[in-house]
């Protein structure tokens, strides 16, 4: 059981941004701003020209149903846009268009690992938006000498979703994220890769105290960090005798705390009221049909891939953080050997897409199966797999094609095998030597093996294989503790080789 | 020097389009009334050579039309009689522009009118105030001003306007022009530049009901830009009818009430009992809640203009003041962009709108409006139209109320409930106090406009009213 010691509120407000429709959520400017100049993707209604008027995208608020149900939220019987009036350069029509009474959905939650086991985190509310445009500096904001304003992010569909305060520590805050993050990109709404798809304001409070809301959160870790300071801070303020007051604070990025910005007294005033020029919608019926395209999601997802495919629940929770990875699991588990296929795909492909900053489309599935194939009937080492998936990666090719050329292919009878066994046949004192630790021993075989493959092996994998063959006594590297070592005698010599390799060299008239 | 859609027609079908907009050019060039703001001859003039050697075809090819100054034209300055917009040459046109592109018109240039339509009398412009043709020293009423005295002082066939709160028929009466406020949805907002949304239509203008008519069947009709936008079609002209017969008409007695002056009300009553004359039944109705519509209109009014003008910030078009931060910037464009009036709007909306006065203010008067409405529907269960004064007077001094903002507000008293019922309402020349025009004001219930127009139209072809012209011109 989690005590909560220091009596830690945290509730979260996430926006969303829809960045995977077509169109922005009142005008018909395409979303697909990001490798495009400043001001390129803009309208009269965007700019918020005079006479303009918004017009709902219905793919959006589709969208943000699909999200309202995602996260196990009532969908309401009709919803309305309302306008936050406040200044600021980036909002060209000097307010916003929102939701306040009337949301798309609300009531729902999200179960989370939590501190002390399954934690469940109620959803106030899931809610359309508009986003403003972005401001620009040059260099950093206090030195530069004036601010430039993008308005392509202007008007880009936002969903903002507003957690109840029922996480207890910055941990708990982070997983709720990294679950949000997940759910909502199983729903193929939004690229959580493109800048500015999420961001996160958060709400913090201590021992029953007032709440300071941290704004410019960009990242998941920098939310965690902001929270982690805040506790401190607000530790602190009750320690010297004093009061916790509700304001608004600044998180700075770079120094890793927050500053206040406004308090209470000092709050915007936002003077909702509805937008005149919108509609309430009925959507009360759309609900149903939209119900019916959503996919598994991640929860049901997981259980089911331990239950189908008797898999690791750590691995089942890592296949099912992504969408694409799960369906890339679940395809190749379906003609492979599910667990070895959890093993190499969690462990191995993850591991590698992550540190490329890659996702799972850039490796193919018939590759995947290619190396678990190869592994299941021994034609390489897992470390020759691990080999093919990097160069996979990085050059492209296919797995067949790297085996060639790497000479990763394990073949009985293999030329670089009978050679090495011919090479320390023939100069068993190298061997013995290698194996009583003078390690130089060994170029002397390399060369050997070299000269009797007319050159045509790669001299690090002949190294490799003899020192496979005298440092492991085994060789191929399989199913170590199930081989039994011998010393056979060479000659004069005395040296150590697995049962295989002694029976092979018995079969080659050497011993 | 004044003349219809069909005389105008045949003239250009005799000479040409480019003689006709030359014409009402030069005639807007030498004129004193201030009735406009800019003029595009250039343009026109272009327009119009395009126009008659094509032989372009439309319900009004070649004609002249003015637009209010608060409508968006492409590549036309388009400023709402306002400093802050002073320059501002939008990039693309209002819907209602498109319409009569495609119809052919001619823009000739936009009408003065009160900063941002607010106001009853067009002094509140940047530009100056327009004068009265009836009499120079009269304001033509307003917001729409500038339109109506065009019409009235042939310097324009046909004009557009917008009617918030009475800004197409205030005027319309003053200047002793047809003027029209269509339902609610009826015409694209798509362009017009917002004074407040929920309220307000465009509307045409013109000396005759058959030539608003017109203008209204080309500017009418579904645009999917405006989500408030009605998904109909409207054909008026080809069905306007001289019959009343059956007609049954109700006389709301509280519009008829203190502050209107007894020769206005003379003449509504008179043109009431005309109507009867054609075959009209008359009976009296009650809508006990339009003493609340002044209040209700002015903060709803006030409270979506405060919002709506929050965009006039100096930062993308309009006025721009030297540069210094963002809150110095604003403030001063702010500041030297609005005029007083203006000023007062938003503060007296923003106010209405913030915490702890919403609910006594804005909320409050979103439950009067949904009684007025109730007024409405209750009527015209039992009659076809309501037939009201337009304004309780005729058009008074320029000076004479400008500095008393709240003798100007009750002067809305008989058009108002009708922007917050939604409903179509036209006004129309029924008779002269001592040389000024009175307008009578018919209300139909909503998208039935063919029962007004017809109402109009007979009382038009059954009276000479609209036949007087302004001496002078």
């Amino acid at each position: 059981m989690y005590d909560n010691p220091d009596g830690v509120m945290i509730g979260l407000e996430v926006h969303v941004q829809l960045n995977k429709l077509k169109t922005k959520v009142f005008c018909g400017c395409v979303t697909d701003y990001h490798n495009d100049p400043p001001n390129s993707h803009v309208c009269p209604v965007c700019l918020g020209l005079p006479g303009s008027m918004p017009v709902i995208n219905k793919k959006a608020v589709e969208a943000a149903i699909k999200i309202g149900l995602a996260l196990n939220c009532k969908v309401e019987e009709h919803t309305q846009f309302y306008r936050k009036n406040y200044y600021y350069p980036d909002l060209p029509k000097g307010f916003q268009i929102t939701q306040y009474d009337f949301p798309i959905s609300s009531g729902g939650y999200v179960m989370i690992e939590g501190e002390d086991g399954e934690l469940r985190v109620g959803i106030t509310r899931a809610h359309m938006e508009e986003d403003p445009g972005r401001l620009v500096h040059e260099g950093t904001i206090d030195k530069s000498k004036y601010t430039l304003i993008d308005y392509n992010r202007s008007g880009m569909a936002l969903i903002e979703i507003v957690s109840d305060p029922d996480m207890r520590s910055p941990k708990e805050a982070r997983r709720y994220l990294d679950k949000l993050r997940n759910i909502v990109g199983y729903l193929d709404v939004f690229d959580g890769n493109l800048e500015g798809a999420m961001r996160v304001d958060a709400n913090i409070s201590i021992m029953g105290g007032q709440r300071a809301e941290i704004k410019n959160i960009s990242s998941f870790k920098g939310a965690e960090r902001a929270l982690l300071f805040e506790i401190v801070r607000q530790k602190n303020v009750l320690r010297r005798g004093g009061v916790v007051v509700q304001e608004t604070r600044h998180f700075d990025e770079a120094r890793e705390i927050t500053l206040s910005m406004r308090t209470k007294e000092e709050a915007h005033d936002y003077r909702y009221f509805p937008e005149p020029d919108l509609v309430p919608l009925k959507i009360s019926g759309w609900a149903p049909a939209i119900k019916e395209t959503l996919p598994e999601l991640p929860d049901a997802r997981r259980m089911r891939f331990v239950e189908q495919y008797g898999i690791k629940d750590d691995h089942a929770k890592a296949l099912t953080s992504e969408l694409k990875l799960a369906i890339f699991y679940e395809d190749v588990a379906k003609k492979a050997d599910p667990k070895t296929a959890a093993v190499w795909v969690c462990d191995v492909l993850k591991g590698e897409l992550n540190y490329r900053d890659l996702t799972v489309e850039a490796f193919k599935k018939e590759h995947m199966l290619s190396v678990l194939e190869l592994l299941a009937g021994r034609k390489i080492t897992e470390d020759g797999a691990v080999d093919i998936i990097r160069t996979l990666l990085d050059k492209g090719g296919s797995p067949e094609e790297i085996i060639k050329e790497k000479g990763l292919v394990i073949v009985a009878g293999d030329i670089v095998e009978t050679a090495a066994l011919e090479a320390i046949v023939e100069n068993p004192q190298a061997a013995a030597d290698y194996q009583a630790g003078k390690v130089k021993a060994l170029n002397s075989l390399v060369g050997v093996v070299m000269k009797k493959t007319k050159g045509g092996a790669d001299a690090r994998k002949v190294r490799e294989v003899l020192i496979a063959i005298l440092s492991d006594g085994f060789y191929p590297p399989i199913e170590r503790e199930k081989i039994e070592k011998t010393i056979i005698k060479i000659g004069d010599v005395m040296v150590e080789v697995s049962k295989p390799i002694a029976n092979l060299l018995k079969k080659m008239g050497y011993v | 020097m004044w003349a219809s859609i069909n005389e105008l027609k045949e003239k250009i079908h005799a000479g040409s389009s480019e003689e006709v907009v030359a014409e009402y050019l030069e005639r807007i060039g030498r004129s004193k009334l201030n009735a406009f703001i800019s003029t595009s001859g250039e343009s026109a003039i272009s327009r119009a050579k395009e126009i008659d050697a094509n032989d372009i075809e439309g319900p009004l090819a070649g004609i002249p039309v003015a637009i209010k100054d608060n409508i968006s034209t492409r590549c036309i300055q388009t400023t709402c009689a306002s400093n802050i917009l002073k320059g501002y040459v939008p990039p693309y046109d209002a819907h209602v522009i498109e319409r009569l592109k495609k119809a052919g018109a001619v823009i000739i240039g936009k009408t003065n009118m009160d900063e941002f339509a607010m106001g009853t009398s067009t002094e509140t412009s940047f530009y100056g105030a327009t004068k009265n043709p009836w009499d120079m020293e009269r304001v033509p009423g307003g917001s729409s001003g500038g339109s109506a005295a065009a019409v009235a002082g042939g310097e324009a066939p046909i004009a557009l306007g917008s009617d918030t709160g009475g800004s197409v028929r205030c005027p319309a009466s003053f200047c002793g022009v047809v003027g029209l406020k269509p339902t609610y949805g009826v015409i694209s907002r798509y362009g017009l530049i917002a004074y407040a949304n929920s309220l307000e239509q465009i509307g045409p203008f013109a000396t005759s009901v058959r030539d608003v008519t017109t203008l209204f069947d080309v500017v009418a009709g579904y645009d999917p830009r405006d989500s408030t936008s009605v998904d109909k079609e409207v054909n008026y002209s080809s069905s306007l009818e001289n019959n009343v017969k059956g007609l049954r008409i109700g006389v709301p007695e509280e519009y008829f009430g203190e502050g209107t002056d007894e020769k206005v009300e003379k003449a509504v009553r008179d043109s009431i009992n005309t109507l009867e004359e054609l075959g009209a039944k008359t009976t009296t109705v009650k809508m006990p809640h339009t003493k609340y519509a002044l209040a209700a209109y002015y903060i709803i009014a006030m409270s979506e203009a405060s919002s709506n003008l929050a965009r006039f910030d100096g930062m993308r078009y309009g006025l721009r003041t030297e540069d210094s931060d963002w809150h110095t910037t604003f403030s001063q464009v702010r500041a030297s962009g609005f005029g007083d009036e203006v000023k007062r709007r938003i503060l007296l909306g923003t106010y209405a709108l913030s915490a702890g006065y919403h609910d006594k203010y804005y909320l409050k008067a979103l439950k009067v409006r949904t009684l007025i409405k109730q007024d409405f529907e209750r009527a015209f269960k039992d009659v076809d139209v309501l037939i009201t004064p337009t304004m309780p007077y005729p058009a008074f001094k320029l000076g004479e109320k400008i500095d008393d903002p709240i003798s100007l507000y009750l002067a809305d008293v008989d058009t108002v409930p009708i922007n917050l019922a939604g409903v179509p309402s036209i006004s129309v020349p029924c008779g002269f106090s001592g040389g000024l025009p009175i307008g009578l004001q018919i209300i139909g219930k909503h998208f039935d406009e063919a029962t007004i127009l017809r109402a109009a139209y007979t009382f038009e072809e059954n009276t000479d009213f609209h036949t007087k012209r302004p001496e002078g011109m």
